[in-house]
């Protein structure tokens, strides 16, 4: 029996699917919003510290399940099958709200240089350095409607490096944590600008939801009290509310559906009894992030994109980035642990741009709460990896340490991508997702850069020794993906217009991190959230017009 | 509770008789991967890599029933892996030292564990996170019995602030 038609199909109920079925939904347009993964609730917060996304050695708790959803990932040492419990996978959650279902919640927006890269910076050699063809002010009141729509809590008046807002955040930061109450007048000491990170997190009652307990399991867990803010607690609920949202969960999207002419005319998924459906629909908004966007763009194949949709000039999957974070730890000889979460709570932006010999650079923070088993990534190199000298250490250090680390804004790379592999088939014989390449040398030069400085804000804070890491020259990826479905308006160098819609196929959009052209040196959510807003508004604007149609 | 109490005699007594390794308890199954030979070796490497001194070590905190009940589970992919690695630590003490892995002291327990992780890396290393695990991790999954670790880092007891931690508050202004 065939499906209801509708006027949009999404595909991916992350951070952008789930606006973008709220703004749809609200516009009177008829949406079917299919996630992969299934509805967690705020009771699915098991408190399980070797099962979560952040640390998944017994498996990820918010999907996807190790059993259906290979990939093949390429190295020197040739290529691997690998699951996604294993950190090569670069997964990021999937389930009703995706990555914002179980992630830190950082709120940044990005910075003005952030969207004009190459103008601020010129040519990197070996890297596809590019401008936004969107600036800051463009984003700037869907920032502040994500901002006050959603919820976000913090502090950034003492940012003095931030682009300018026209409204201040909702709701104020959490009372200062020992760590905070350390590293904020440690800062100042040494000239630099600290502030209280903005969060997607209720710090009083906001929208009908509790505020924030400041318990241990944050990032990587459901929180409990659904203090924490994504896209499964605000939007997709308020899409489902009009009437005109449907969600259908355990929906494996396998291609897009072209008539003759090309023209999208809907997906066809896997159900979750394994049945192949097809969703009619007028539009097809992919959303699904940065590598399974790319891969369900490269398995649609049709005699006019034989290559898959949107891939006339080679750029679907190409410049997958993440964030680079080269992270130092520093001990002290007093107590900063005080077990209150989330942890991270300050940061600085004193060294996003300006750098000397750099191009960009990142934010720096303090680093989420650890858990015993994360701490032992926070044993320093000196320390033997086993027998009595370790357990001493952790037992002696674990309530003694603070981690400061920050996201670095990588170069993006030609050869750093997602293609789909020739042999490997997922569970549904679907091809899956093939991914390759490495990082380029001065993304990891910014690293070394961001850890000196990281190292003399902990020495100032009063550590006795400090030990860095630095992340090795391996494909980035992870839960910031981005980059794959670059925007742009030249359909040679881009793959969608700044308004996120195929050059090559005017009913479909890619409204996810693929789209990002660099990634800013900050958590990305926000940014996420922000251009579905933006890019809705003008679908919307788009469908009034002309209605778009098949 | 009778486990319990069984456990806390057999390790006073190891503890007492350190020389003589031949007094030391066996790990108690059931066993749903590991043979009772296989899983007193497993519980002597761990012991190695994370020994009880002031606080308990991995034999104590029953981290061989975390790997044996995983390997059951999602490390199921691993079951070779220890099949072949466990008998590659045996021929190396017997080389060595003429003598099963669990028959030899302390100190050169140490010296065998040394030459694998030198020789046989993939199989060390993953016993060692492993260990690590069953040691730090959360007690529902096998290991660190009686929150042995958690209680030796200082964290509070149960180790959830959760939502009954919540309402017993008073509210925050």
């Amino acid at each position: 029996m065939a499906l209801k038609h509708v006027n949009a199909v999404i595909v991916g109920a992350g951070a952008g699917g789930g606006v973008v079925a709220k703004e749809l939904a609200t516009a009177g347009l008829s949406v079917v919003l299919l996630e992969r993964g299934q509805w967690h609730s705020a009771a699915d917060c098991r408190k399980d510290d070797l099962r979560n996304q952040r640390t998944t050695v017994l498996g990820n708790a918010f999907g996807p399940d190790d059993e259906r959803n290979p990939r093949v990932f390429v190295d020197n040492r040739g290529e691997h099958i690998v699951l996604p419990s294993e950190g090569a996978y670069s997964n990021n959650a999937a389930c009703v709200g995706g990555g914002t279902f179980s992630y830190g919640a950082q709120a940044w927006r990005y910075m003005e240089k952030d969207f004009r890269m190459r103008s601020t910076y010129g040519d990197v050699a070996g890297s596809t350095l590019e401008d936004w063809p969107i600036g800051y002010s463009d984003m700037e009141p869907y920032y502040e409607k994500a901002e006050w729509e959603m919820g976000v809590s913090g502090d950034d008046a003492a940012n003095i490096f931030k682009a300018p807002r026209r409204k201040p955040l909702p709701m104020p930061p959490l009372p200062p944590a020992k760590e905070h109450q350390l590293l904020l007048p440690a800062a100042k000491r040494i000239g630099l600008h600290p502030f209280d990170i903005p969060m997607l997190r209720n710090t009083v009652p906001y929208n009908g939801r509790r505020s924030c307990m400041r318990c241990r399991w944050c990032v990587g867990f459901a929180c409990e009290l659904s203090a924490r803010t994504g896209t499964h607690n605000t939007v997709i609920p308020a899409a489902l509310a009009t009437g005109h949202c449907e969600l259908r969960t355990d929906a494996m999207a396998r291609d897009i559906l072209l008539d003759d002419r090309g023209h999208a005319r809907g997906v066809a998924y896997f159900d979750a009894h394994n049945r192949l459906q097809e969703q009619t629909a007028d539009l097809v908004i992919v959303s699904a992030g940065a590598v399974e966007s790319a891969r369900l763009l490269l398995n649609t194949r049709h005699r006019l994109f034989p290559h898959g949709l949107g891939n006339r000039y080679d750029w679907v999957g190409r410049n997958l980035q993440g964030h680079t974070y080269p992270g130092v730890s520093g001990l002290f000889d007093f107590d900063t642990f005080d077990d209150l979460g989330p942890g991270a709570s300050i940061a600085i932006c004193d060294f996003n741009h300006g750098n000397p010999g750099m191009v960009g650079g990142g934010m720096l923070a303090n680093e989420f709460i650890r858990l015993p088993y994360q701490f032992m990534t926070q044993v320093p190199p000196w320390i033997s990896r086993w027998g009595a000298e370790h357990k001493d250490f952790v037992r002696s250090a674990y309530k003694k340490t603070i981690v400061i680390t920050g996201p670095v804004q990588e170069m993006p790379l030609w050869n750093a991508r997602t293609q789909v592999d020739p042999k490997v088939k997922d569970h549904w014989g679907i091809p899956v997702a093939r991914l390759s390449g490495g990082k380029h040398p001065h993304t990891l030069e910014i690293a070394r850069f961001l850890a000196g400085k990281a190292e003399e804000w902990l020495k100032a804070a009063g550590a006795t020794q400090t030990w860095k890491r630095i992340p090795p020259n391996t494909l980035s990826g992870g839960q910031h993906q981005a980059g794959t479905c670059r925007m742009g308006n030249d359909p040679k160098t881009s793959v969608v217009n700044r308004d996120c819609q195929l050059h090559e196929v005017d009913n479909v959009y890619v409204i996810d991190a693929s789209v990002h052209v660099t990634n800013g040196g900050f958590n990305p959510a926000l940014t996420i959230l922000a251009n579905a807003y933006r890019a809705s508004g003008n679908l919307l604007k788009a469908w009034k017009g002309s209605k778009v149609s098949s | 509770m009778r486990r319990r109490t069984f456990f806390g005699v057999g390790l006073a007594a190891a503890a007492a008789g350190t020389a003589v390794t031949t007094t030391r308890s066996q790990p108690k199954g059931p066993w749903r991967f590991f043979t009772p030979e296989e899983a007193a070796t497993v519980d002597a490497i761990c012991e190695c890599l994370i020994p009880a001194d002031r606080d308990p070590g991995a034999s104590q905190a029953g981290v061989v029933n975390y790997i044996d009940l995983q390997l059951t589970r999602p490390f199921k992919r691993y079951q070779k892996a220890y099949r072949q690695g466990i008998a590659a630590v045996d021929t190396v003490s017997r080389s060595q030292f003429s003598q099963p892995f669990v028959a030899l002291s302390a100190d050169r327990q140490v010296d065998v564990l040394k030459s694998v992780e030198k020789n046989s890396r993939g199989f060390f290393d993953l016993i060692l996170n492993h260990t690590r695990q069953g040691f730090y991790g959360d007690p529902r999954h096998g290991g660190n019995r009686n929150m042995a670790s958690w209680k030796m880092l200082g964290l509070p007891y149960p180790p959830v602030r959760g939502r009954m931690h919540y309402e017993d508050r008073p509210k925050e202004g």
